[in-house]
Parts: C-alpha cells; sequence; structure tokens
C-alpha cells in the first residue's frame, strides 16, 4: 500500500512539451507511472515519445483518458490557473512542482480547491513517489526502493539525501512526499502524517522540516494526540539567521517565531526521535521499528521488523 | 522584498489613503530644502532602512526649523541601524495627534488567507503588543477571491474607535489598504501608527510593506523600488545568476544544491564543531556558469578558509557542477582549499572531470563537512 498514489494513479501531464515537463515525463513513463495524457494548448491532437496523446486542455484529456491524478510544470505565472483548471476537470489529486508561485494567488487557489475536494501537493515541491509502482514529480527513482517507511518533507534534495541514506541501509519507503517549501502549500505535514497512520504498510514515518511557520509544531501535536505509529523527525536551519529567507520562500523565521529550537522542543514533546543530522535517520528509525516506543492498542503482532530491501547499485 | 517607508506611503497614497506629505533626502542640504518646501514649522526625520527600532536607535528626530533638519540629517545619514547604513531620510511634518492605532494585513500561513489584524494600541512594536497585551489585538480572515468584505472592515474599525465618523474613515482606509497590498504583491502591508489628527481626520503616519519575491516578475513598477544599495554587493551578484546566497559570519564556505540541503550542510558544519560562512544554493537545473559565479562569491568572502561543496544530484547533474569547478579554477586564482562531496546523476563523469585536474571528491555528506571544518580550523588539506 501507500498514500495519494498507487496502482489506480492515471496521471495528465500539465506542460508536457515544455523543457522541464518534458524531460520528467519521460523519466515517469521510464519509472512505469501510468502517464495518460499530457495537456499543452494548441498541440492538442499530437503524441509525446509516439504514446502519449496531448490534449489542448485538461477536460478534453479527463473526458478521453479517465486521468485522475494531474502534475504541473508549468511556468510560476501560470501555475495558479493550471490549477484551478485541473480541478474544474474534477481531478482530485493535484501536484504542482512549480518554483516561484505568488503566495497570493495560493490565497485564491486553496479555499476553491478545498471547496471541491481536490487535494494539492506543493507548490514548490518535488512531487510524490510510492517506489516500485509510480512516481509524480521529480523523486529520483533510483534513490527509493519499496519497503515500511513513509518519508514526507519540505525539502527537495535534503528529502534524497535521508531516502538514499535509508535505502543503502535497507530501509524501504511506501511513500516518499515532498510538501514543498512555500509559505502556503496545499497539502501539509498533518494531512501527510494523518495519511501514513491509515496506511497498514507504513510503519514509521520520517518527517523533514525547517525554520518557519508552525506546521511542524501542529504535526508534533498531532503526533502526540492521533498516531500510533513511530516518528522520526529532522529539523533544517538551526544555524539560519532571523529575519532572512533561506532559499525557500516560507524558510524564515519571523521575530522569534519559526526557529529551529521550538520546533525540535515540540518534537521532543511529541515523543518524535528528533536526527541530530540526516545520517541519524537509520539508527532512529532502526530503533523505533524494533518497538522502542510501545504501541497505544495492544499489539496483535509484534512491530514488523524491517525487511532488507535491495539497494539498486547507482551506477 | 523590503521597499523603504517613504515607497509604501507613496502606494497607499496613490491608493487614495490619507498620508501626510513628505519629502525624502539623500543629503543634509536636501534636507533642508525639503523642509522649506513642506512650509511647516516642524518636522521629523526618519531613516530609511529596512529595518525596525529605528527611533530606539536614533533614527527618528524631530527640527523646528530648516537648518536644525540638515543638522539633524546630517546626523542620521550614514549612521548604522543593525548593521545597515542610512543612506536616505523621510522629512514629513510632525503631526499633533489625538490616538495611536495599528492596522495591518499580513498572509498568513496557518489559514493559507490574508488575515487583518488591528490594535488601538498602535505606535509601538506589534510583535510586543502580542506578546504583552494580546487582548488588543483583533483579526479578521479575508476570503482572497471576494477580498476585505465591508462589513469586515466597518467590525475591525469598530475595535479603534468609539465615534462612528472615525470608524468610517478607518473602515475606508482598511478597504484601501487591501487594495494596496493586493496591488504591490505584499506578503505584510501595515500602518502604525494610523493617527486621529486634532481636526478629527484618521491619517497614516507610517507604513511599512514587504514584497512578496515571487510577484516581481509580473510587477516590473513594484521591482523598480528596489535599493540596490542596502543589500551586500554579493547577494546582488548572487541574485542577478539566479543564485540565493545569505552571507553569515563563519570560515566553511558553502555551496550546495537545493534550499533544505543548504540548510542542513550549514547545520552539519556546526555540528561537526565549524562556522558556515553562508548559505549558498545553486538551485536545481545548474550550469556550470553557475557554479563559477557561486566560487567567485565565496571567494571574495576574506573570512572563509575552506569550500565546501555537497551536491545531491538529482536534477541538477554533478559533471555540470565537476565542469564549473574546473572552469572557475581557469578564469581566477581560487586561493582557498575546496572539498568536494558529490553523488547521484552523473557522478561517474564528474569524478573523471574531477581526477583530469588532480582534484577528488567524496561521496560521504558527513566526511565531507567533517573535512571541511578541519581544513577551516587549519588542519591537514585533503
Amino acid at each position: 500500500m501507500s498514500i495519494f498514489v498507487d496502482k489506480g494513479t492515471r496521471l495528465v501531464v500539465q506542460g508536457i512539451t515544455g523543457r522541464d515537463g518534458s524531460f520528467h515525463a519521460k523519466q515517469m513513463l521510464a519509472y512505469g507511472t501510468p502517464v495518460v495524457a499530457g495537456v499543452t494548448p494548441g498541440k492538442g491532437g499530437q503524441k509525446f515519445e509516439g504514446k502519449v496523446p496531448i490534449f489542448n486542455t485538461v477536460a478534453e484529456a479527463v473526458a478521453a483518458t479517465r486521468a485522475n491524478t494531474s502534475v504541473i510544470y508549468v511556468p510560476a505565472k501560470f501555475a495558479a490557473d493550471a490549477v484551478f483548471e485541473a480541478a474544474d476537470a474534477g481531478i482530485k489529486l493535484v501536484v504542482c512542482i512549480s518554483e516561484g508561485v505568488p503566495v497570493l494567488d495560493m490565497t485564491r487557489v486553496y479555499p476553491y480547491l478545498a471547496e471541491r475536494g481536490t487535494r494539492l501537493i506543493g507548490p514548490n515541491c518535488p512531487g510524490i513517489i510510492t517506489p516500485g509502482v509510480a512516481k509524480v514529480g521529480i523523486i529520483p527513482g533510483q534513490i527509493c526502493v519499496p519497503g515500511p517507511v513513509g518519508v514526507v518533507s519540505r525539502s527537495g534534495t535534503l528529502t534524497y539525501e535521508v531516502v538514499y541514506q535509508l535505502t543503502r541501509a535497507g530501509l524501504g519507503q511506501t511513500t516518499c512526499v515532498g510538501i514543498g517549501g512555500d509559505p502556503i502549500i496545499g497539502t501539509n505535514f498533518i494531512d501527510c502524517l494523518a495519511a501514513f497512520e491509515a496506511d497498514p504498510k507504513t510503519k514509521a514515518v520520517v518527517m523533514i522540516g525547517e525554520i518557519g511557520g508552525t506546521d511542524e509544531q501542529n504535526a508534533a501535536e498531532f503526533v502526540r494526540k492521533k498516531m500510533t505509529k513511530p516518528v522520526v523527525g529532522f529539523i533544517a536551519g538551526q544555524t539560519a539567521p532571523p529575519g532572512r529567507r533561506m532559499g525557500h520562500a516560507g524558510a524564515i523565521i519571523s521575530g522569534s517565531s519559526g526557529t529551529a529550537a521550538e520546533k525540535i522542543a515540540a518534537f521532543e514533546r511529541a515523543g518524535i526521535s528528533v536526527m541530530k543530522r540526516p545520517a541519524d535517520v537509520v539508527p532512529l528509525i532502526q530503533a523505533r521499528l524494533n518497538g522502542s516506543r510501545p504501541a497505544r492498542k495492544a499489539a496483535r503482532r509484534p512491530a514488523a521488523k524491517a525487511k532488507p530491501a535491495k539497494v539498486k547499485k547507482k551506477k | 522584498m523590503n521597499i523603504h517607508e517613504y515607497q509604501a506611503r507613496e502606494l497607499l497614497a496613490r491608493a487614495g489613503i490619507a498620508v501626510p506629505p513628505g519629502v525624502m533626502a539623500t543629503s543634509p542640504a536636501e534636507a533642508r530644502r525639503a523642509m522649506e518646501r513642506l512650509g511647516v514649522p516642524k518636522v521629523v526625520v526618519k531613516a530609511q532602512v529596512h529595518a525596525g527600532g529605528r527611533g530606539k536607535a536614533g533614527g527618528v528626530k524631530l527640527a523646528d526649523s530648516p537648518e536644525q533638519a540638515e543638522r539633524v540629517a546630517s546626523q542620521i545619514l550614514g549612521m548604522k541601524i543593525k548593521g545597515l547604513t542610512v543612506g536616505k531620510v523621510l522629512i514629513a511634518p510632525a503631526s499633533e495627534i489625538a490616538s495611536e492605532a495599528y492596522v495591518g494585513v499580513i498572509v498568513d500561513r496557518a489559514t493559507r488567507s490574508p488575515v487583518f489584524m488591528v490594535s488601538p494600541a498602535g505606535g509601538i512594536d506589534i510583535e510586543e503588543v502580542a506578546a504583552k497585551t494580546p487582548e488588543k489585538i483583533f483579526k479578521a480572515t479575508v476570503d482572497a477571491r471576494y477580498g476585505l468584505l465591508p462589513h469586515q472592515a466597518m467590525a475591525l474599525a469598530f475595535h479603534l474607535y468609539g465615534d462612528v465618523a472615525l470608524v468610517r474613515q478607518a473602515a475606508d482606509i482598511l478597504q484601501k489598504l487591501y487594495r494596496a497590498f493586493v496591488d504591490a504583491g505584499a506578503s505584510l502591508a501595515e500602518i502604525n501608527p494610523l493617527v486621529v489628527t486634532p481636526k478629527g481626520e484618521v491619517v497614516a503616519l507610517d507604513a511599512k510593506i514587504v514584497v512578496d519575491d515571487n510577484e516581481l516578475e509580473r510587477k516590473p513598477a513594484i521591482e523598480a523600488l528596489r535599493d540596490a544599495a542596502v543589500e551586500d554587493p554579493s547577494e546582488v551578484l548572487a541574485r542577478e545568476a539566479n543564485l540565493t546566497y545569505i552571507k553569515l559570519d563563519g570560515n566553511v564556505g558553502c555551496c550546495v544544491n537545493g534550499a533544505g540541503l543548504a540548510m542542513a550542510t550549514m547545520d552539519l558544519v556546526k555540528y561537526y564543531g565549524g562556522e558556515p560562512a553562508n548559505f549558498l544554493d545553486i538551485g536545481g537545473s545548474s550550469n556550470p556558469e553557475k557554479v563559477v559565479t557561486a566560487l567567485k562569491i565565496i571567494t571574495s568572502d576574506s573570512k572563509v578558509k575552506a569550500i565546501l561543496f555537497n551536491i545531491f544530484g538529482g536534477i541538477t547533474r554533478c559533471d555540470d557542477v565537476a565542469n564549473g569547478i574546473v572552469a572557475a579554477t581557469r578564469q581566477f586564482k581560487v586561493d582557498r582549499p575546496i572539498i568536494i562531496r558529490l553523488t547521484g546523476t552523473n557522478e561517474k563523469e564528474a569524478l573523471q572531470i574531477l581526477a583530469g585536474v588532480g582534484m577528488r571528491a567524496l561521496t560521504d555528506m558527513d566526511a565531507a563537512v567533517e573535512q571541511a571544518v578541519q581544513v577551516a580550523k587549519g588542519g591537514a588539506a585533503a
């Protein structure tokens, strides 16, 4: 099992003929993702790579291919409209990779989607991968293997670093979700934690946060009150100065709020094992999978040991 | 992007908010002429820097003659406030004030919406009000699709004033403030203080607007308000090359792909007992030229004793980064040791490129960071 993306995923790529869109559409196809359609206005009727039909609108793509998930690679200034278009076409999961989307655009997008029951992941995110099944976005497929660990993160390459360390240690993943580095994002930590809690295959969760905002603090509260599965957490930006945006638009300490120290303290209060550095993920996950924290309900079966997953040799 | 108070006042005035006249000056003589032009008996001379606490730092002073305005301006111009040199002052009439309030709108992460905040306790830092007397702050969440509704504006204004004539004026200002906020592509727009004059007029005495950097591409008029003179020159160079660079105080220069990994790398430098000299994200689809510029920027910091590359190849190709490093060493003298960690896309090609010029690379992040810290401390190079 997995969260958000599974065998039933039928993907439409918005911006499939653009520079980033075409590059990553090929990668997603190569990974085995069911890419059923592409959209580029004016290129309807053509085929991508000789096999994926291209449509002028998302609505046409959905009508013809029953696409249920969309991934967006359009330039930032068109991203909000692309999300609206996907929602209007009845898409229930929209993953927006585009970086640099104005935050006021997102304040209009979010309530619109909420009213239509469409989930947005991102913007400014690497997307989502269910190893061995499908990838929607730009996470390198070769660093992931199937297994029992759920991963959720605000970052891109830092996620790859952590996932790679897990994979090398034989700890595979159910699903890895990059929720994005912007101040307003469609899916937050709690949404992902709740989904991992409900996913029977996920045995432990890694949560990678960073400075700025209160999403990690709220997520820690959720872990304390609602989660039975072990959670291991990391906060990037312990050495970041206040008042400066650290690359991600959302990574900023405002006044005295949103610091790494505040988030780490919230993690500790919630019983989340805190990684001091990315490499700590392996021993901490191993310890938690071996049951260093008792499950709330009487366990029907002992905490599953991680099966050593096969690590693909890198080329 | 931050803009100056005098620029924010102009944007508010353009939105129809009553703002007392003000003149910007860059020299003491200009300050004197500004006061003559305003033709008022008393002015306030205010430092224009992107920092709070200007008053406490001595950056806001009164003057009751053009000569005094000149004298006061000469004291303020050139002074440093929170490390920023004052290059401009605003000359504005000193107002008689009956009351001071705070009104502001921000993009709120938790509600994913614009949120208005108002308080009858204005004139001081709103964070201080929030900490000490949170009951004096009133909020309203805006559905960005419809904007601030008139009844919301009225309800907020009733928290500020008892007199309905003042309430109506304030509600009108709130509507206009919201429009200015949206038009500027702001993430914050505030008036502090919003004052009532003895004549019963509600006017904006001070304004602050912070613009969302992601709006600048589609708002050239706002981009034109940028004051590059108050930015660190290396940060300007980085921005023009599409790099994100933030200077810090340590001696381990960092060059990383991705913001999260860049922060984690800085943290790991600290973990191993070192101090990062900077945050630098070369971004996703890096080309060799970007790496050359990155190295120029890092080496221009004389405190840097070791340069650490941490590249996790995904979209970023390791061979691009290796080519950039080699190109940089050919273009100018990189006189500090470079420690390279790279793994992922085209790692093998990158190692060959580096080997061709006698450079090596590590594949483990911890090993590379530890080594960079040791080298920066004067230990043996790799």
